[in-house]
């Protein structure tokens, strides 16, 4: 058994800004990840962020989670890695599983679950053959481990992660040959979206995937053009020869500690569905569990790093590390620019998600 | 998802390899929640733990009973979370 003040689940952008405050401000921090390597998503992420200046817009992510990792051993956090939580309760005693084999309790003041996010998949005819995958995991191959996926790429849905994987898989050296996207307008940022069309990938929309075919893995696809009720028009099907079929239809919080710990929930299709309530100290209904980052609601690496920050401070503070107007000045400012990242189209449409999660908790 | 009778037989569930067609017989026959479907056909019950396919049953439930998506919530979570050998347990605390 092993006591700490603060313990962080997930080592990613939320979890390791979460705790740098928590430690620069003197509570004892335990950082605790299921992963090799800590640093979550950021260092596949080598598109460079948006954002403003002090979000580092500009710097490409894995050079974010570079500078994180260094600030982390300067501070002399200590890191679990290769460590599953596999448990949690109200009292914030947590179960861990370390190297697969070793099971250890560890007793926590506070916690903050930054566990982030799941790719959602989508089931069609051939969608269990090989080759079938998340754009995500597509993207841990050809950036993390240097493995090219298949040569011949189909991309379902034009998000984000859609077309930034998209362009990725390009740079590569596969080709992609189609992006389908089943709603009748693009979703992803201009930027990265433009980039994959110049490079002369044909986009689909109002299209979907009707099956997969092949006998060992993928050999081919067929998509559909979709009515305007969302029906498939007989006749409009199209095969491409492809040996590679990506899904990128969207991420849904990790929140299974959450949900065990007892946090009460609210559903924000926006924020990817069931979302734990936090206030604005990113307090779940838990006293003494917070949250942060994609497991409050689906955003970006940027908004994840701020809400660990507010997240870290204030649990920090809870414990009497800080005094209380510090917090608050802290937090507000930390607010402000959580705000100004929440701008714009695709922006706008989170902030206003996330100021009506903070009305369940009466603090819009 | 664009799926006609036909494909009753697609896969939803790759863990425990259960059908959309079993799913439709389970809520037919009076599962009506994510919970009551898994232990009726065991979606979600695999190795993990409903990870890839919950929020796929989640949907078949609300088109096929039109309830709110907000009153369908996930499976029960219980601990491990994550897969672990029985081993783990010998011997310690």
């Amino acid at each position: 058994m092993i006591k700490t003040e603060i313990a962080v689940i997930g080592g990613g952008p939320a979890g390791l800004c979460a705790a740098i405050e928590g430690t620069k401000a003197g509570a004892k921090v335990l950082v605790i990840d299921e992963n090799s390597k800590p640093g979550g998503q950021l260092f596949k992420q080598i598109h460079k962020f948006f954002g403003s200046r002090e979000h580092q817009a500009g710097v490409r992510g894995f050079q974010i989670g570079e500078k994180l990792l260094e600030q982390s051993r300067e501070l002399e956090i200590e890191v679990w890695l290769n460590s599953e939580v596999c448990g949690l309760d109200s009292d914030k005693n947590l179960w861990v599983v370390r190297d697969k084999k070793e099971s250890i309790k560890v007793i926590a003041e506070r916690v903050i679950i930054a566990t982030g996010a799941v790719e959602n998949s989508i089931y069609f005819p051939g969608w269990d053959l090989p080759g079938v995958m998340g754009a995500g995991a597509a993207q841990t191959m050809i950036n993390i481990n240097r493995v090219l996926p298949g040569k011949k790429v189909l991309m379902v849905g034009s998000g984000n992660v859609g077309v930034i994987v998209s362009y990725q898989l390009l740079q590569a050296g596969a080709e992609v040959v189609a992006v389908v996207d089943a709603a009748p307008k693009l979703g992803g940022y201009g930027v990265h979206t433009a980039k994959v069309c110049r490079a002369g990938v044909p986009f689909y929309t109002s299209h979907t995937i009707l099956k997969a075919w092949g006998s060992e893995c993928v050999e081919g696809a067929v998509i559909v053009r979709l009515d305007n009720s969302w029906n498939p028009v007989t006749g409009s099907e199209k095969f491409l020869d492809v040996d590679t079929i990506c899904i990128a239809t969207g991420l849904t919080p990790l929140s299974e500690l959450a949900w065990m710990a007892g946090c009460k929930f609210e559903f924000i299709p926006e924020l990817g569905g069931h979302v734990p309530l936090h206030d604005r100290f990113m307090e779940t209904t838990v006293s003494g569990i917070y949250v942060a980052g994609d497991i409050s609601g689906i955003e970006e690496a940027s908004t994840a790093m701020d809400e660990g920050r507010i997240a870290g401070v204030n649990a920090a503070a809870s414990l009497g590390y800080i005094d209380d107007d510090k917090r608050k000045k802290m937090t507000e400012k930390l607010w402000k620019r959580l705000n100004s990242l929440r701008c714009g189209p695709f922006g706008e449409k989170r902030k206003s998600s996330k100021d009506r999660l903070l009305t369940f908790r009466g603090e819009a | 998802m664009i799926l006609r009778k036909e494909h009753d037989d697609v896969i939803v569930c790759r863990c425990e390899e259960v059908t959309r067609g079993e799913i439709l017989k389970a809520i037919k026959e009076g599962a009506g929640t994510v919970n009551e479907i898994k232990r009726w056909t065991r979606a979600g019950m695999g190795l993990c733990q409903g990870r890839t396919c919950k929020v796929n049953v989640a949907k078949i439930l609300v088109r096929e009973t039109h309830k709110n998506p907000k009153d369908v919530l996930p499976s029960t979570c219980r601990q491990p979370v994550r897969p672990v050998k029985i081993e783990v347990f010998n011997g310690n605390e």
